[in-house]
């Protein structure tokens, strides 16, 4: 019965996840020659060069960078919502997810034009007499680009743990003498900590891979692994060092998953809202 | 009982296979559908992003009763890529002249049938027969132009007449490049003074240093929103493609454009028929409808760029049917080069842009 209504999912599974795999791991180990498609490490020794680590680094630079400033603004801000009565605790609850019902790429076309030279930010910090800011097409653009649009998925699992936490247990803690900050370190941190790491992951995750960020507000200078894997794809039709970069990508992203569960111990009940 | 409960969990068990089998056979049959089912001639169109006057395409259904699907890309390679490995199934596509040549001669492309298309005969004699396509077999031009330096007079106080002025520290972060291979080397090799169809591999890496040493002056790589950010006065200098260069400078009249001493790129951008098409009728149709004069003028007017109509010409306001940097006379054309199919060396030009935007 079981096996039964599994069907459908597994046929648009091996479909739709597992043949394009094989054919993207296909594709990195072969190149193209004149009798046909021949094995060969050439696309993954290529991506060992010194001008592509160059552009890995970068791409986990910004990842983990936006990461950690999330993982900042997120945390406390799950924790105000929990401490919340709850009709704010939903209306705050909404405004991180109303912005999620637009189009991502919209958001990020209108930070566009918000940090323009002469866009809004700008006009009103010269009316409030305060120094412009000149951050368009660089770095700081990219990671202004990446926080806004990850910062939910870091807030809601965090918050969803914190939320869950009995309160008799913070309660005891400072019944037997912990100070706040104690209560905090002892007892809420290690207990937030399932939500922590899906966060983390769920940020690291697309914040590794994006190239939309990267592309509109780094103006197309701040090549990240996304960009390069879709200008392999797009512009230059190299199939192969493309699906490479790919398969390099799914290695680091399991790596990384492999370290956060070790982090994540036995509690790894996280249900992501 | 019991048995009866087996019995009806079994006949529950076959419903539900049914069921899940349907579901499949629906969803295979809509993948291989909705390719081809419709109940109106209809013909698929892929262009530039921002190339025509759109509500044309209105006009064109209530004309000829053919539906036109329009999809849009941004460089000639994102189009090539999508076309060679299978996608879209388009009727008519837009391509530009190397990248005809290289569709051409890749097998791509239907013949164009020139007796289906009566409205070819306005257009400028000196723009058929051209090196991309020697007989007109394959292509209608439908706009021509030239590559140059878009810049703000408010911003920029030296002359712009050279390519040099790219890589000038003065204008560090103030400078837009594009974000199109061919034409960001290319600009490099003319203002090394090469041909910008080099073969020379030592030539292209030397290009390729080039554009690397001007990254840091570099804005932004851009397309489409050059002409926006130039208006808005983001930036003081962008390269640009000729027509935009129109639009900004109607938008903004601090906006000048020039083509450079060294040279520039001359260019076509035409209509194909890529092989395979479904509708081959309708895009020969399709290709006449946008060379007909009145239609042309209307592109003509709504995007900047020149065109290759003679007729048209005539019916365009004398301000823009002089206007050097719309229509350069010959001597503006001197050192211009169309650019030309590449072959194998392709394969060098892509390195090299990789190399230059992951720098």
């Amino acid at each position: 019965m079981r096996r039964q209504s599994m069907m459908p999912y597994l046929a648009w599974m091996l479909l739709f996840i597992i043949v394009p795999l094989l054919l993207v791991v296909y594709y990195a180990f072969t190149i193209p020659s004149e009798t046909g498609n021949v094995w060969s490490l050439e696309n993954f020794t290529r991506f060992f060069e010194p001008i592509y680590l160059k552009v890995l680094w970068r791409s986990v630079y910004l990842a983990v960078l936006s990461t950690m400033i999330c993982l900042l603004l997120g945390y406390p801000a799950a924790m105000i919502m929990v401490g919340n009565a709850f009709t704010r605790k939903s209306a705050l609850m909404l405004l991180f997810v109303v912005p999620m019902w637009m189009n991502f790429l919209l958001r990020t076309y209108a930070w566009l034009t918000l940090l323009e030279r002469n866009g809004f930010i700008n006009v009103l910090l010269s009316a409030l007499r305060l120094p412009r800011l000149n951050i368009l097409y660089t770095n700081s653009a990219v990671i202004l680009g990446m926080v806004y649009n990850f910062l939910p998925f870091m807030v809601l699992p965090i918050y969803s743990v914190l939320s869950k936490i009995d309160k008799d247990v913070i309660e005891a803690a400072g019944d037997l003498g912990a100070n706040s900050l104690k209560v905090f370190m002892k007892v809420v941190f290690p207990l937030s900590l399932p939500g922590v790491v899906s966060g983390i992951t769920m940020v690291f995750m697309p914040a590794l891979t994006t190239f939309v960020i990267s592309r509109l507000l780094g103006g197309g200078q701040f090549t990240l692994v996304g960009n390069l894997i879709e200008q392999q794809f797009l512009v230059v039709g190299d199939w192969g060092f493309g699906s490479a970069i790919s398969v390099i990508m799914i290695l680091l992203i399991l790596l990384s998953m492999a370290i956060m569960s070790f982090f994540e111990g036995e509690e790894s009940e996280v249900a992501p809202w | 009982m019991k048995r009866f409960l087996i019995k009806e969990r079994v006949t529950s068990m076959i419903k539900k296979r049914k069921i899940v089998l349907m579901l499949l056979v629906l969803l295979l049959g809509s993948l291989s559908l909705s390719a081809c089912k419709t109940d109106k001639p209809t013909i698929y169109v892929y262009n530039w992003g921002d190339y025509i006057d759109e509500t044309i395409l209105d006009d064109f259904e209530e004309e000829t009763g053919i539906k036109v699907v329009y999809d849009t890309f941004a460089t000639n390679e994102d189009m090539y890529v999508k076309i060679k490995s299978g996608g879209g199934s388009y009727d008519v596509i837009f391509p530009s002249d190397y990248m005809l040549t290289r569709m051409r001669e890749e097998g791509m492309l239907e013949k164009v049938d020139l007796t289906k298309i009566p409205n070819a005969q306005h257009l400028e004699e000196r723009f058929l027969g051209l090196d991309y396509d020697p007989d007109n077999q394959y292509s209608i031009p439908f706009k021509w132009g030239t590559v140059g330096i878009l810049y703000n007079t408010a911003m920029v106080d030296d002359v712009v007449d050279s390519w040099d002025i790219l890589w000038n520290p003065k204008y560090a972060k103030e400078i837009l490049m594009l974000d199109s291979q061919r034409d960001s080397i290319g600009i490099a090799l003319l203002s090394l003074g090469y041909s910008i169809n080099t073969l020379d591999v030592d030539e292209l890496a030397e290009a390729g240093e080039l554009l690397k040493e001007q990254k840091p002056l570099v804005l932004a790589y851009v397309i489409d929103e050059g002409k926006d950010k130039m208006v808005a006065g983001e930036a003081a200098l962008a390269v640009i493609w000729s027509g935009e260069a129109t639009y900004g400078r109607e938008e903004n009249s601090d906006l000048e454009y020039a083509i450079p001493e060294e040279g520039t790129n001359l260019w076509f951008d035409v209509m194909a028929i890529p092989q395979g098409a479904k509708n081959k009728e309708g895009a020969h149709k399709f290709i006449d409808f946008m060379t007909r004069p009145d239609i042309t003028l209307r592109n003509a007017e709504y995007t900047g760029y020149a065109i290759p109509n003679k007729t048209t010409r005539a019916m365009l306001p004398k301000e823009i049917n002089e206007d050097r940097s719309i229509y350069p006379e010959e001597e503006d054309l001197e050192n211009a080069e169309i650019f030309v199919n590449l072959g194998q060396t392709l394969k060098d030009y892509d390195r090299i842009w990789t190399e230059v935007k992951a720098h």
